[in-house]
Parts: structure tokens; C-alpha cells; sequence
């Protein structure tokens, strides 16, 4: 039971007579790559706030990390780390304080930012960057870095938010190679994404309709079990049900 | 004459600092749907507002319909229509506000141009007097295009219309523009989302500021330059760091489900396949087969940086 990371239980939130997430269940194991799809206006950013702790849920029970979403939101959020596409480092911070600034957001001690903070910058290779504006930097940079300052603090969990939105084909494959490492050193990833591409790289994934779980299986399974030979397939099958045209 | 003409068009910021695009010319026949291929940063938005008039090229010449994007902005403005890759509409204003104040800012009416736009305004017409602001990203996208299309233009520019939005609002997206293009309306459309491109007659290939190929989407296929295999393994990940140590790889890369790569002279997949089989990589599938456009981006994005 120990290598549940997330575990929900008809999770549910309610905006009056709207049910944005409707009773959805499911665990994602410690370092578990765990894709979550669905159409604009499923519920994919409401049920992420809650597993997040930034917003409660109107019934039902999840844990992340071990910690309750109804009482423990502020374990949850030292415990995760957060990315998007719209998230940007500060721009006029250097690469080297943006660092620094957000492993100390996380408390962690002075001593270790600034020794991960050099080999972070070494494996980057932003050795000639370190102490220029991030603001100049590519976006591919940006986003590859912003993924690393997500994970500084090791967190148990990390949840990316359509993190490739918009970079080139080739930047995009070097940030799923990231993403890979991660999870081979054992930190969850939960991960949205509009490229059906992607969801083939996940261990798992979630297609939710209308604040439904309606699929969650292994991409090979999904596949099988629509007759389809691409997840983008599978994707459009689910999707194309939804009666809610809401985003 | 061309509907869209750039002629060694070069734009900078910051003192010539930020190259946004590097002596780009193209041109896009009328009636023609037209694609700009490239991921943020490739330099789609400055050809956008040069063309729409919002900007001035550091050098080169413009032209749209004929009309220099320099001295005949008047001309060029009242016939076209953009939709910018940020929603631009009054968000305090309702669907219906909206699309009159537009109509009436160029001299005409809904009614007037009704049948041009009534198949995709029906969608939002339910929703006439809700605020702009208020609407879901997939109503907001559908009411920006009415409202660039409410005067009747003869050129549509299109800036990463389907960014951020899913995949089903994607494909209904792309077959309102098959219709528009029927009305012998011409289309020039930005995405970052490669399997996009091959829904236009031709494209530009674009990446930091500068073309990269510019050709029918097969065309640009059929150029690729060596023969390119699928590859799958049962451990996709282990399959993945064992490639990229092998010296008969080419290029590797992940593609969705498979692994596609290329091989060095004199490699032979059968041989690659027995070699993973014995280093251990169980339920092997290797295959040949057709690139796709992103296949081409990346090889034509490879080989760019190499000569540089």
C-alpha cells in the first residue's frame, strides 16, 4: 500500500448544480509515469487543484503523498512540485536565483541549493547561462529548466500541466528524456498533455469525459480495447461523446 | 499576382539583438490554405503583423493583395481579416456586441454577411448574450473567427488559432477552414501542432527566424532523406538508451508508441535486430516506414544545426 503516491476515491467537486469532477477513482504508484487527458472543459484542472491542495473537493477521499486533501493541503504542497506551460521562472531573476529562490520557497537548507544548484546547472549545460537574465534564455531552455526547479526540492510527486505546449519537436522529445530520468529516480509524474503522441510515452493514462473517469489503462490496453491503432484515436472516440462543451 | 507576397523580409528586436525572422520569402496564391509550421519562438507572429500591418520590417518588401504592407495599410486592413493567437475581442462585451461593433468598424452587418459565417456562428448564437470573456476557449475561438470574417475579407490570417485547444476542437477547427477555403477565401494559418500541416495545400517549415522548406507537405516528405524505421521493444525506455549507444544509429528518437531511427552505412535492420535480441531486448519489431511531416522537421532541424 506504501507505493500509492495518489490514491482517490469518487472524488467529486461540485460548482453548484455543475459536477466539474464526478466521482473519479484511481491510484498512481510511486514512479509511475501517469498521463491525464481529456477535452477542454472535462474536469482534468479542477481534479489537478484538488490533488494539488489549492481547492477541496465537495466529496469523496484522495491522499497524495500520503497526506488528506481535505486537512493536509499544506503537506501536499511541500511535498509536490508544480509545473505548466503558462508557469514561468522570473524573468529578471538569473538562472543561478531563480534556483535558489524557489529551493528556498521549498526550505531547502542553503548548503544543499547551492551544491545541487551547480550540478543542476552543469547537467543542463547552462554553465555560460548561470548568471544571465532567464528572460534570454530559449523557450526550450525555459521550459527544460522550469521542469528542473519543479523537481529541486524532490519532491515525491510532480504534476506537469501541458508542459510541451508550443516547443519544437526535438526540445520536446529532450524534455520527455527528463522526464523519464525522474521517473526512473523514483518521483511520480502526473502529466497533462494535448499531444496524443505523448500519451503513448506515459506507463499509464486517463482519458476523462465530462468529469468522468471513462478510460484508464496502459496506451497498449486503450488501444486494444477501442480497436484503434493510435491513442489519438482512442482519444477522439472517448471525446467526441462529451455533452458538455464548457472548457 | 499573389494574394500574400514577402520578399526578403528581415525583422530584429532589441537593437538587432533578436533575429525574428532572417530574409524570409514566400508567397501564397490566392485561394490557397497556407500553413506556417513552427514551434513559439520560430518567428509566425512578427510575419503576421508585418503582413496585417501592425509592424514594419527592418528590410524587404510586403505585400498582400497587391498592396505594400508599408504605405497601403488603409487598402490592406479593410481587406482582411485577423485573428491573433491571443483572444483580442472585448471580453466586457457580449458575443453579439462583439460581432456587430466589428461588422459596423468596416462598414457592414451581420445580416449582410451572414451566409459567409452562419456555420459556425449557429454554434455560438445560443450563447448571444453572454460576455465575450465569459465564454469557453473553444465558443471564444469560434467567435474570433466570426468576427474576422464578418467584413468579408478576401485574405484570412489565421495566428496559432488551435493552440491550446483539444484534439476534437482541433479537427472541427480545421473543417470549418476546408469550407472557408471553398468560398475561395485564402487562408494563411500558423500551428506549432505538426500533424496539422498536412491539412494545408502548402507550408513553411519554420524555425529561429528563418524557412526551412517550403513545398506541398509531400512534397516535403518525399524529400526525406534516408529510409526510416519504427522500432519497439517490450522495455521502450531500455530500448531507447540502448540505441543511442549504438554505432550503426543514425538518428533516434521517440515517436509515439515506437522509437524511429536511421541507420549508418552498411547496417541492416535484420542485423540491428538480432544485436538488441542478444543484448537482451525482448519482443523486438522493426519496421520501414513513411515519414511523417514531424519526422521531416526534425531532420531538416538536425541538419540545421550541424551547419551552423
Amino acid at each position: 500500500m506504501t507505493d500509492k503516491v495518489i490514491s482517490c476515491r469518487e472524488l467529486t467537486k461540485r460548482f453548484g448544480d455543475f459536477y466539474a469532477v464526478d466521482k473519479i477513482t484511481f491510484d498512481v504508484s510511486k514512479g509511475e509515469i501517469f498521463g491525464f487527458l481529456g477535452a477542454n472543459g472535462a474536469g482534468k484542472t479542477t481534479a489537478m487543484r484538488i490533488l494539488c491542495g489549492l481547492s477541496f473537493p465537495t466529496s469523496g477521499q484522495a491522499t497524495v503523498a500520503g497526506y488528506d486533501v481535505y486537512t493536509q493541503q499544506e503537506s501536499i504542497k511541500k511535498n509536490i512540485g508544480y509545473m505548466s506551460q503558462k508557469f514561468s521562472l522570473y524573468e529578471n531573476l538569473t538562472v543561478e536565483e531563480n534556483i535558489t529562490f524557489f529551493g528556498g520557497v521549498y526550505g531547502v537548507p542553503a548548503a544543499t541549493i547551492k551544491e545541487r544548484s551547480r550540478q543542476l546547472i552543469s547537467n543542463l549545460g547552462l554553465t555560460n547561462e548561470a548568471k544571465k537574465l532567464v528572460a534570454g534564455l530559449p523557450l526550450g531552455w525555459k521550459q527544460k529548466l522550469a521542469f528542473s526547479v519543479a523537481i529541486f526540492h524532490e519532491p515525491k510527486i510532480v504534476f506537469l500541466d501541458e508542459p510541451t505546449g508550443g516547443v519544437d519537436p526535438v526540445t520536446r522529445r529532450q524534455f520527455w528524456d527528463m522526464i523519464y530520468e525522474a521517473a526512473a529516480n523514483g518521483i511520480t509524474v502526473f502529466v497533462t498533455t494535448h499531444y496524443m503522441d505523448e500519451a503513448e510515452y506515459c506507463n499509464r493514462v486517463t482519458i476523462m469525459v465530462d468529469g468522468k473517469v471513462e478510460a484508464l489503462d496502459t496506451p497498449g490496453n486503450l488501444k486494444q480495447q477501442f480497436n484503434a491503432s493510435s491513442m489519438d484515436e482512442v482519444f477522439y472516440q472517448l471525446a467526441r461523446r462529451a455533452t458538455r462543451s464548457a472548457d | 499576382m499573389s494574394a500574400v507576397l514577402l520578399d526578403h523580409i528581415t525583422k530584429t528586436y532589441e537593437e538587432g539583438k533578436v533575429i525574428a525572422a532572417d530574409d524570409v520569402s514566400l508567397q501564397v496564391e490566392a485561394g490557397e490554405l497556407f500553413g506556417l509550421i513552427g514551434p513559439d519562438g520560430a518567428g509566425k507572429t512578427s510575419l503576421f503583423r508585418i503582413l496585417t500591418t501592425l509592424l514594419l520590417p527592418d528590410k524587404g518588401t510586403a505585400k498582400v493583395l497587391g498592396y505594400d504592407c508599408n504605405k497601403e495599410y488603409r487598402e490592406i486592413r479593410a481587406r482582411i481579416g485577423y485573428m491573433p493567437g491571443r483572444f483580442s475581442l472585448y471580453q466586457d462585451l457580449t458575443v453579439k456586441e462583439n460581432l456587430d461593433f466589428f461588422a459596423t468598424l468596416f462598414g457592414s452587418s451581420i445580416r449582410e454577411n451572414y451566409d459567409l459565417i452562419k456555420d459556425i456562428y449557429r454554434q455560438i448564437e445560443p450563447f448571444n448574450n453572454r460576455r465575450a470573456g465569459k465564454l469557453s476557449g473553444g465558443m471564444k475561438q469560434k467567435l474570433a473567427l466570426c468576427c474576422a470574417l464578418i467584413h468579408k475579407p478576401e485574405v484570412l490570417f489565421l495566428d496559432e488559432p488551435t493552440t491550446g485547444v483539444d484534439a476534437v476542437s482541433r479537427k472541427e477547427f480545421w473543417e470549418m477552414l476546408q469550407q472557408l477555403k471553398k468560398q475561395g477565401i485564402t487562408i494563411v494559418v500558423s500551428t506549432p501542432y505538426m500533424d496539422e500541416a498536412v491539412l494545408c495545400e502548402r507550408i513553411a517549415l519554420m524555425q529561429a527566424g528563418k524557412i526551412m522548406a517550403i513545398e506541398r507537405p509531400d512534397t516535403i516528405i518525399s524529400r526525406f532523406p534516408d529510409t526510416l524505421y519504427a522500432i519497439k521493444a517490450k522495455n521502450i525506455y531500455g530500448l531507447l538508451t540502448e540505441l543511442r549507444k549504438r554505432k550503426e544509429i543514425a538518428s533516434c528518437y521517440p515517436f509515439g508508441e515506437y522509437i524511429h531511427i536511421t541507420l549508418n552505412a552498411p547496417a541492416s535492420p535484420e542485423e540491428l535486430e538480432q544485436a538488441l535480441v542478444r543484448s537482451g531486448q525482448e519482443d523486438v519489431e522493426i519496421k520501414k516506414i513513411r515519414p511523417t511531416i514531424e519526422d521531416s522537421f526534425i531532420q531538416l532541424m538536425n541538419r540545421a544545426n550541424t551547419e551552423v
